[in-house]
């Protein structure tokens, strides 16, 4: 039992080891504010195409815990680009996308680019879609372009001006 | 001449809608709603302003609520005031509501000893409170549609097919998926055909902080449609009437039908 777990624990460590050369990394900044009432934001990361469909979802932050109004979907709506293009049709919550909000600071993500959410992708242009929204705060949405598939290093970046930070996205070449 | 004159701003006073000083409207809380129950709740009322309770209530008698499987919903908690008219609706099913009054009824007006009578109600009530052998009787049926929709989720159609009957807002773009900047393109029924050179009028809400309402005058085409580029988001109300000879109507002269439709833009 214990080899089994220590197997496990080995095989997930290198997995994550081995993922490294090939994941998409990115930080994605929210900013500190010094308001009297502060909420955590909504934020939902995903992929758009030239048409502004979206073509794969990447996280969505929301409150997951349930308050007197229920869960925290009845606000899923205040993300509206992103609500428009894909929330609207999916039911929360999805494997793998959606998870807790966060607090200020800088969050590092990893997107393994064997996932076939975008590994299937047709080559073509596409925008990285960063969209938060706080409650009793505002709504900011940023966009990154970039291209598909990957012939080399895609470092992009955008800064936000009120909900959102920095946010970075380095994309590896595509094998 | 006078006479004429007369009836028809007694055609006028006796459809709110169609009135070119009230708008009568139900204003929903929002239009866009997730989660397994979330509760719409909407306001109904005649005013002079957009969406001012200024005026009269919106009775509620003839609330029909279509839920996105086609079945009638029921609102709860309906109340009347001084001004407004509110009531509740958990938004159980996911996809679009289609939230209305609709009122189906007459009109009457004829001479007694020497005086003007008027009369209004419903279809069948004619025969035992309008005298047939009045001097100069005129009846006219009456058919109005006030309306508004809203949508738990994902836009769906069902709830959106033409009853074909009076006039009908079709959407080409779904009512619930209009943003600024955007142009959307609907369709108008009569008794559901296409109906070409409607006059429509579109009014932004929030008409008390502008000094004009800012009216956008709009006709249908051949197949009925009609196109409303947004300028901005907010609450926006579609008003537009129309008049034919087809009633069943014993001894009328002809129907007159109203539309009013309150439609949320939202911004990028």
């Amino acid at each position: 039992m214990l080899n089994r777990i220590a197997l496990m624990l080995g095989i997930t460590l290198l997995g994550v080891c081995q993922a490294t050369a090939e994941d998409w990394q990115a930080t994605v900044e929210i900013p500190r504010l010094n308001v009297s009432e502060y909420h955590r934001p909504y934020v939902a990361i995903w992929i758009q195409d030239e048409n502004r469909k979206c073509v794969a979802n990447l996280a969505v932050w929301y409150q997951l815990t349930k308050s007197g109004e229920g869960e925290g979907t009845k606000w899923l709506p205040d993300l509206r680009q992103w609500w428009r293009r894909s929330g609207r049709s999916l039911q929360m919550p999805v494997d793998g996308v959606s998870s807790a909000t966060r607090p200020a600071g800088k969050h590092e993500l990893m997107f393994n680019d064997a996932n076939q959410r975008f590994s299937k992708l047709p080559a073509g242009k596409y925008s990285l879609m960063v969209e938060a929204s706080r409650e009793v705060g505002g709504r900011e949405v940023l966009e990154l372009p970039f291209e598909w598939p990957s012939k080399t290093t895609q470092k992009l970046k955008a800064a936000g001006k009120e909900e959102l930070g920095e946010i970075t996205f380095v994309i590896p070449p595509t094998k | 001449m006078n006479r004429l004159l007369l009836s028809f701003v007694f055609l006028l006073a006796a459809v709110p809608s169609a009135s070119y000083a009230h708008k009568v409207w139900l204003l929903p809380s929002q239009t866009v709603f997730s989660g397994p129950e979330p509760w719409l709740t909407v306001d109904a009322a005649v005013s002079n302003d957009l969406f001012y309770f200024n005026h009269f209530p919106l009775r509620l008698d003839n609330l029909v609520i279509t839920a996105p499987d086609g079945t009638e919903a029921e609102a709860q908690n309906q109340s009347t005031g001084k001004y407004r008219s509110v009531f509740d609706l958990p938004l159980t099913q996911r996809g679009t509501y289609r939230v209305a009054v609709v009122n189906d009824g007459a009109f009457a007006s004829w001479e007694e000893n020497g005086e003007r009578r008027r009369w209004r109600g419903s279809a069948d009530a004619i025969a035992s409170e309008v005298p047939a052998d009045a001097d100069n009787l005129r009846i006219t049926e009456s058919f109005g549609r006030v309306e508004t929709f809203v949508t738990n989720g994902a836009p769906s159609q069902e709830a959106l097919q033409p009853v074909g009957k009076g006039i009908e807002l079709i959407p080409v773009t779904h009512p619930n998926d209009l943003y600024a900047g955007e142009t959307a393109t609907f369709r108008f029924l009569v008794n559901g055909q296409p109906q070409k050179d409607m006059e429509i009028v579109v009014i932004q809400g929030g008409t008390r902080y502008r000094n004009s309402q800012e009216e956008l005058n709009v006709t249908t085409n051949e197949e009925g449609e009609f196109q409303i580029t947004w300028a901005e988001p907010g609450m926006h109300w579609i008003e537009t009437s129309h008049q034919d000879d087809e009633t069943k109507i014993e001894n009328a002269s002809g129907r007159r039908m109203s539309y009013a439709g309150t439609f949320e833009v939202l911004p990028q």
